[in-house]
């Protein structure tokens, strides 16, 4: 093995190091507390980017393919696929159901903003 | 550098095993920067298989025959074009490109979800790395990509000149890319599984990436095809090859998935089967690969060892039961949210769509493992032809473009009568004055092509339909100009009028499938100078032989050592249609037992065709010339016993000479197809379609920016 094929190994390895090693350091640093999901208790919040809620992600996710429902029965109805009866009834209970979610994802909301704000008093 | 590219894979392997332990570690513990850790892995294995497969692809392209697969792929004959790609032709070259693709689009896909579903990604991420870790295992304890000679020749053997075809260039890339994409929804599915997070946002995490697998294997599936049409000599496209149907089959489950995923998205319906698809894609996948590089059934595109064969029904293995587990594990976090409201709706049709699709991924399955199955079973090995296949495709083929024109006409959730019997009336009209057409014409004796034509009319009709109805709602609702709506109609419903672009594109091909299959007309015979054939209204006049010497010199610029060919006049009645020039290479073959000379030329021939293509017809001309002539061959053996390595090309211009002045007969393959261009047209509109499904949609992008600014906004405040 020639000196240049070392020296490139040698490298390479370091800079393997160093990207797959930094999310270990930086989580050791002096700076950083140690919020991960384990000492965190049940809740997993470590796995959570900043302003981020699982249920409240799947939540949004619902109401974007609801309102998506409600888009295409409607485009249904005007190329002539529903009937006007049919349509309303359709957009009523597409509708309600959205309403749902919107509620839903405001207690949701509530339910997220409530202990966060008791963390930030805490931190702050 | 083979140190280097060896070295790299060895620190490949480390990197994915670290990977997968600190992914399933953080996952578990909740530590998220082991997790993120894992991810960085998975880049850095990027980064790392970039490196080795640089070290390849220069070792290729510098004529370095120290390494063991260089010498054994290519040589310094071999035109720079096919030498770049000559990498994956080898065994250990396709294992890396393999590698180095699923690395890379596991970068992709991981970077995308970085701050979504963390726990889904975790578990993704070490299934990724567990794939290329097999794969990187498979080449440094099996085939060695990097593995160097002990004396090093001072030539190659050479590209298979089979493979010295343009499309090659990107067909197998494109096919592993498919492959490889199939490989992340199939992690995030696992993933999914293994957290307990089986609702919509998974699905919606990996939709593009099951879009561009579909994508990319269609591609490489009809360049395949485009490949076998042109390359191989036999004047067809699809031969129900073992390795043909096994990249056809994830393509169908895919296609599947596309549809039935929109029913979960839409209806939380359908979980149980989206998820089992979505693992039987990327098995299929695996399975499709394994064909290839297994060896373990016959086949023109199968180019590996058997080698191989037990690592990867080990891997199905796993892939299969874990599954399995998987799914009845969790069946009760799968229940649907909700029914079918009615079986006239687009949901039903979708149902039916995805039954014809898996239907005709199961024929195929059996078909093209039959030859296992029956061995296992009686010990004999026993294989299935096309017949076999036509038999139950065909119907199934005719019910699947049928019903693409059905389900665009078809509300969601429920459709009166009334509404269906108005939507159907165009298309159904449209079938019918098809049908009126061809008996008319009178080619209704030909069943298949008939109900194809009639199918694809509806089909056109009825999409047609859609775009009219959709632009016509969008200038009423908005009041702009009918060519304004059409554009803001496809632009806000992307996937819907995308999917209706592929539903044509999938009719305008199957038109051309059924055409050029039912009326083609060919002859195969043997012509001397000035003789001519009648191939359906077309004569065929052999006009003079030809032949060309040299690499450079050779037509088809493939590296040939002689090339050998005929100049044919095609007319139609008293009308000139074409000039065809078609021709067979001959390659080096580097045995020395056959002679200094007979060595020039000892290599696999290959014939190069030459069609005259047009929208309605193509005429296609092979040939093969008798190179075995006895005057020919006095001339090989003469010099074979007079000539050094050094002066042996000289006896091919001597051959080369008495070949255009006293030619034998020549063996000749003549093919009138009709509407073959339209399967590659169909082809091009099913990748428009697809593209304009796959874009991201403005409402989307707008969000992006949106976040983005505000982000932008956000951060002074926050350092404030």
């Amino acid at each position: 093995m020639g000196l240049l094929t070392a020296v490139l190994i040698v490298l390479l390895l370091a800079g393997v190091v160093a990207l797959v090693g930094a999310p270990l350091r930086r989580r050791h640093g002096p700076d950083q507390g140690t919020p991960t999901a384990g000492e965190a208790g049940e809740s997993r919040d470590g796995w959570l980017a900043p302003g981020s809620d699982p249920a409240l992600d799947d939540l949004e996710a619902a109401r974007e393919a609801k309102y998506r429902e409600i888009r295409d029965a409607e485009l249904d109805y005007r190329t002539g696929k529903l009937s006007a009866e049919d349509y309303g009834s359709i957009d009523a209970d597409l509708r309600t159901e959205a309403l749902e979610i919107l509620d839903r994802i405001d207690r949701a909301r509530g339910d997220a903003e409530t202990p966060g704000s008791e963390r930030d008093d805490e931190q702050g | 550098m083979p140190g280097l590219g060896f070295a790299c894979l060895l620190l490949a392997l480390a990197v994915c095993l670290y990977g997968i332990g600190a992914s399933v570690y953080g996952a578990r513990s909740g530590r998220v920067e082991f997790a993120e850790s894992g991810r960085r892995a998975v880049y850095a294995l990027a980064a790392i298989l970039t490196v080795a497969f640089a070290v390849l692809e220069i070792a290729f392209l510098r004529n370095d025959f120290a390494f063991n697969t260089v010498a054994d792929t290519s040589s310094r004959t071999t035109p720079t074009f096919y030498r770049a790609a000559a990498v994956w032709s080898s065994q250990e070259g396709s294992l890396l490109l393999w590698a180095w693709l699923l690395s890379l689009w596991s970068s992709l896909a991981l970077f995308v979800t970085r701050r979504r579903m963390r726990e889904v990604a975790a578990y993704a991420t070490s299934i990724l790395l567990g794939f290329v870790a097999f794969f990187v295992g498979l080449m440094i304890f099996y085939a060695n990509p990097f593995a160097t000679l002990s004396r090093v020749p001072a030539e190659g053997v050479g590209l298979d000149p089979l493979l010295r075809f343009p499309t090659m260039m990107i067909h197998p890339p494109m096919l592993y890319s498919g492959y490889t994409l199939c490989i992340i929804p199939l992690a995030f599915g696992m993933g999914a599984l293994l957290a307990r997070r089986v609702d919509a946002d998974w699905i919606k995490a990996i939709r593009r990436f099951a879009f561009a697998a579909w994508l990319f294997l269609g591609v490489g599936v009809l360049l395949g095809a485009r490949w076998s049409y042109s390359e191989l000599g036999w004047g067809g496209y699809w031969g129900w090859d073992a390795v043909e149907n096994a990249s056809l089959m994830p393509w169908l489950t895919g296609t599947a998935f596309l549809h039935s995923l929109m029913i979960q998205e839409k209806r939380g319906m359908l979980k149980v089967w989206n998820v089992s698809l979505v693992l039987a894609t990327g098995t299929l996948a695996i399975m499709g690969t394994f064909l290839v590089r297994s060896g373990i059934l016959n086949s023109i595109h199968a180019f590996g060892g058997a080698t191989l064969g037990v690592p990867f029904v080990i891997l199905i293995g796993v892939l299969i039961g874990s599954s399995i587990y998987l799914v009845v594990s969790r069946r009760d976090m799968l229940r649907s949210q909700h029914r079918l409201d009615s079986l006239l709706s687009r949901e039903a049709a979708f149902i039916a769509n995805n039954l014809v699709l898996v239907g005709l991924c199961f024929v195929i399955f059996w078909g093209t493992y039959f030859p296992l199955i029956s061995e296992a079973f009686t010990g004999q090995e026993a294989s299935v032809g096309p017949p076999w296949f036509d038999r139950y495709t065909v119907p199934l083929a005719l019910v699947l473009v049928l019903l693409s024109g059905i389900g665009p006409v078809i509300a969601w959730r429920r459709a009166t009568l009334a509404n269906a019997r108005r939507n159907f009336l165009v298309p159904v009209l449209a079938a019918l004055a098809t049908l009126a057409v061809l008996a008319a014409v009178g080619v209704t004796h030909k069943g298949f092509a008939t109900a194809m034509f009639c199918c694809a009319s509806f089909v056109f009709a009825s999409v047609l339909q859609e775009f009219w109805r959709g632009t016509r709602a969008r200038r009423a609702m908005t009041g702009v100009a009918l060519p304004r709506a059409f554009v803001e109609l496809v632009r806000r419903n992307r996937r819907r009028y995308g999917g209706y672009v592929v539903h044509i594109g999938i009719a305008v091909l199957f038109v051309g499938v059924a055409a050029s299959s039912s009326f083609q007309h060919a002859s195969e015979l043997s012509l001397r100078p000035g003789q001519t054939s009648k191939v359906g209204s077309y004569t065929f006049r052999y006009v003079r032989p030809t032949a060309t010497l040299t690499p450079q010199y050779d037509r088809a610029h493939t590296g040939s050592t002689l090339a050998l060919g005929a100049v044919l006049d095609v007319t139609k009645g008293s009308r000139h249609v074409a000039t065809l020039e078609p021709s067979e290479g001959f390659y080096s073959s580097g045995d020395p037992s056959q002679g200094t000379v007979g060595s020039l030329i000892g290599g696999q021939p290959v014939s190069h065709i030459s069609l005259n293509g047009g929208i309605t017809r193509d005429v296609w001309s092979a040939v093969a010339p008798e190179i075995e002539a006895p005057q020919l061959q006095r001339i090989v053996r003469a010099g074979n016993a007079t000539l050094g390595p050094e002066e042996a090309i000289i006896a091919l211009g001597v051959l080369a000479r008495e070949y255009l002045k006293r030619p034998p007969p020549a063996q000749f393959h003549f093919i009138v197809s009709p509407l073959v261009m339209w399967i590659w047209l169909g082809g091009l509109i099913v990748v428009a379609g697809a593209l304009i499904a796959i874009w991201p949609a403005p409402s989307t992008v707008r969000r992006r920016v949106a976040a983005r600014s505000l982000a932008r906004a956000g951060r002074p405040l926050v350092r404030a």
